[in-house]
């Protein structure tokens, strides 16, 4: 920097301040000298309010009305790790629908087929549009519009016995992330460069082969940030699920105070539990980024 | 797939003399804007064309509707004796399907003025993706050409490196390989080296110099005057979307007959 501006100003002085007279450089190797360290007064102040605080969090809820080894006892209860177990196995299967009927919902939103293009809109439009809770409601209580349910030819049923708790969470969660994700999924899409596209054309791909291999895993690298969001925002979206009776870590800690009426000792064994998962899966989400960040630069700091 | 090989095969026997790419009357419309007009032009097996002409008059279009990325609305291409995207019964045309326009396709490999490589694969399956998953080679075989591809281009010694570490002419050159490895019948070139740092020019220029010496059937949209001079069999001068003048490629660029290319040659000569 002071190069160039030094040679500028020697190339044209400015006539105002007559000549500028310079000494020679001094001989300097800056890597023989001794660095100081900035000091971040900024830093160290924020760290130490945030030490503060959280000390006296831990204080007022040390000496508050929470008995903590009921806390603690409870953590590992049959019935809190049921629900435990339950939400986590509900998250994935609704995660895995919520995936495949978000790429199908996107690619079907970019095709060429209008037809096609239409029927995802309207997908859309209607499990964006409505709350999770009236969904899962009206899924649960499908028996009232349609007594029986069956395919022609095969057999029928009647829907209560066929609409469980757990049937009823899986539609209602999966159909519902469906439709999220897809957005995440299309945007996805169309951040891959159109170039992409004709280079996997020019070389004899179809339409499908070239969004296989070549789209969609670049896409994948933009939608995992905010696919890991709406994994973790399902996690706790299960807890939703207890109002139709599925037996998720919430409504198992319910269960349990319902009987032995500590509330607040139970509630923070739910909430120390939907931190586990939630960490466990950020975890995988920057595996996973890593594996689809290949082959990219990015220029900014991702973590 | 064998069948249409096969196919493909004995279409190519029966015109011997025909030319592989034929260009009748070409017309392009983008909305209201005529991007190519009765372009007519031939290219015979072996023979290398280079397209010359100012921005904006057509070049890439023509190229990209020879493979497909556009599609023509006036006049007939012709492509290794098959009529370009559409099939002809009687007075009635009938446009290809998907999987009829990707076979077509196959019979000639594009490079492009920005590389367009697959910035999530290394060199070496940027090449081989194009065999295994449109040919349906094995994966072992695939790998195996695809590294004596990027050798024969001097690349052998970057075959697991991503693009973005490779330099502009490295991943053209990786492009260009990857374009041979479907094994093409003709190779359509879009600006390759317009997108390249000055002193990357030239090794991209070498591959193609390679290509053409030995045999291959080559259609080269450029600004290089010079490659053109020395590679070309015939030039091509286009302009507004028109071909203004075609000949050999010393005679056109020496003695150029219509004005409009005497004004282009000098203007893009005085430039350098």
């Amino acid at each position: 920097m002071s190069l160039t501006s030094g040679a500028a100003a020697a190339i044209a002085p400015n006539p105002h301040s007559g000549p500028a007279r310079r000494e020679a450089a001094p001989e300097v190797d800056i890597s023989k000298m001794i660095q100081v360290r900035p000091r971040r007064w900024g830093r160290m102040t924020a760290v130490a309010l945030i030490v503060l605080i959280l000390a006296w969090l831990t204080k007022a809820f040390a000496e508050g009305n929470i008995a903590w080894d009921v806390t603690g006892d409870h953590m590992f209860w049959p019935t809190i790790l049921k629900g435990v177990w339950g939400t986590i196995w509900m998250s994935i299967a609704c995660m895995i629908m919520g995936i495949v009927i978000g790429v199908v919902c996107a690619v079907m939103r970019g095709s060429p087929n209008p037809v096609l293009r239409w029927v995802a809109i309207g997908y859309q439009w209607f499990f964006r549009g409505t709350p999770v809770v009236l969904q899962l409601l009206i899924w649960f209580n499908l028996a009232l519009v349609f007594p029986y349910m069956g395919v022609p030819g095969i057999g029928s049923a009647r829907t209560v016995d066929l609409i469980t708790p757990i049937v009823a969470t899986l539609l209602g969660l999966g159909l519902n992330q469906g439709a999220y994700t897809s957005e995440v999924v299309r945007a996805g899409l169309l951040s891959v460069d159109r170039g992409q596209f004709e280079a996997a054309q020019a070389i004899g791909m179809g339409y499908w082969t070239s969004l296989r291999r070549i789209i969609l895993p670049q896409a994948m690298r933009v939608v995992i940030p905010p696919l890991g969001n709406e994994f973790i925002g399902l996690v706790k979206m299960t807890s939703l699920a207890s109002i139709i009776g599925f037996s998720d870590l919430l409504r198992s800690v319910q269960d349990v105070y319902y009987l032995n009426a500590r509330v607040i000792e139970l509630l923070m064994v739910a909430a120390a539990w939907y931190l586990v998962v939630v960490t466990i899966l950020s975890i995988g989400q920057s595996a996973l980024e890593r594996r689809f960040g290949r082959g990219f630069a990015s220029g900014v700091r991702t973590e | 797939m064998n069948a249409r090989g096969m196919t493909a095969m004995t279409d190519a026997a029966a015109p011997a003399a025909a030319p592989i790419v034929s260009g009748r009357k070409v017309g392009k419309l983008f909305g209201d804007f005529r991007a190519l007009t009765d372009v007519s032009i031939d290219v015979a097996e072996g023979e290398v064309v280079c397209i010359i002409g100012p921005s904006g008059s057509g070049k890439t279009t023509f190229l990209r509707c020879i493979n497909q990325l556009e599609r023509i609305d006036n006049g007939a291409l012709w492509l290794d004796g098959e009529l370009v995207g559409f099939r002809l019964e009687g007075e009635r045309l009938h446009p290809l399907p998907d999987g009829e326009i990707a076979r077509q396709r196959r019979k000639t490999g594009m490079v492009f003025q920005r590389f367009n490589l697959f910035p999530h694969m290394t060199a070496l399956q940027n090449v081989s993706e194009g065999p295994v998953q449109v040919l349906g080679e094995s994966r072992a075989k695939a790998t195996e050409r695809a590294r004596a591809l990027l050798t024969r281009v001097g690349l052998g010694d970057k075959t697991d490196s991503f693009p973005k570490d490779l330099s502009g002419g490295q991943q053209q050159r990786t492009a260009i390989a990857r374009a041979l490895a479907m094994n093409p019948k003709v190779m359509l070139f879009d600006e390759p080296t317009s997108a390249l740092d000055p002193e990357l020019v030239g090794e991209v220029l070498a591959v193609m110099r390679d290509l053409a010496r030995e045999g291959m059937t080559m259609i080269v949209v450029t600004h290089e005057l010079g490659f053109a001079r020395e590679v070309a069999d015939r030039v091509v001068f286009m302009d507004q979307g028109r071909v203004v003048e075609t000949g050999p490629a010393h005679a056109l660029m020496d003695t150029p007959q219509e004005k409009r290319t005497r004004d282009f040659l000098r203007s893009v000569t005085h430039k350098d």
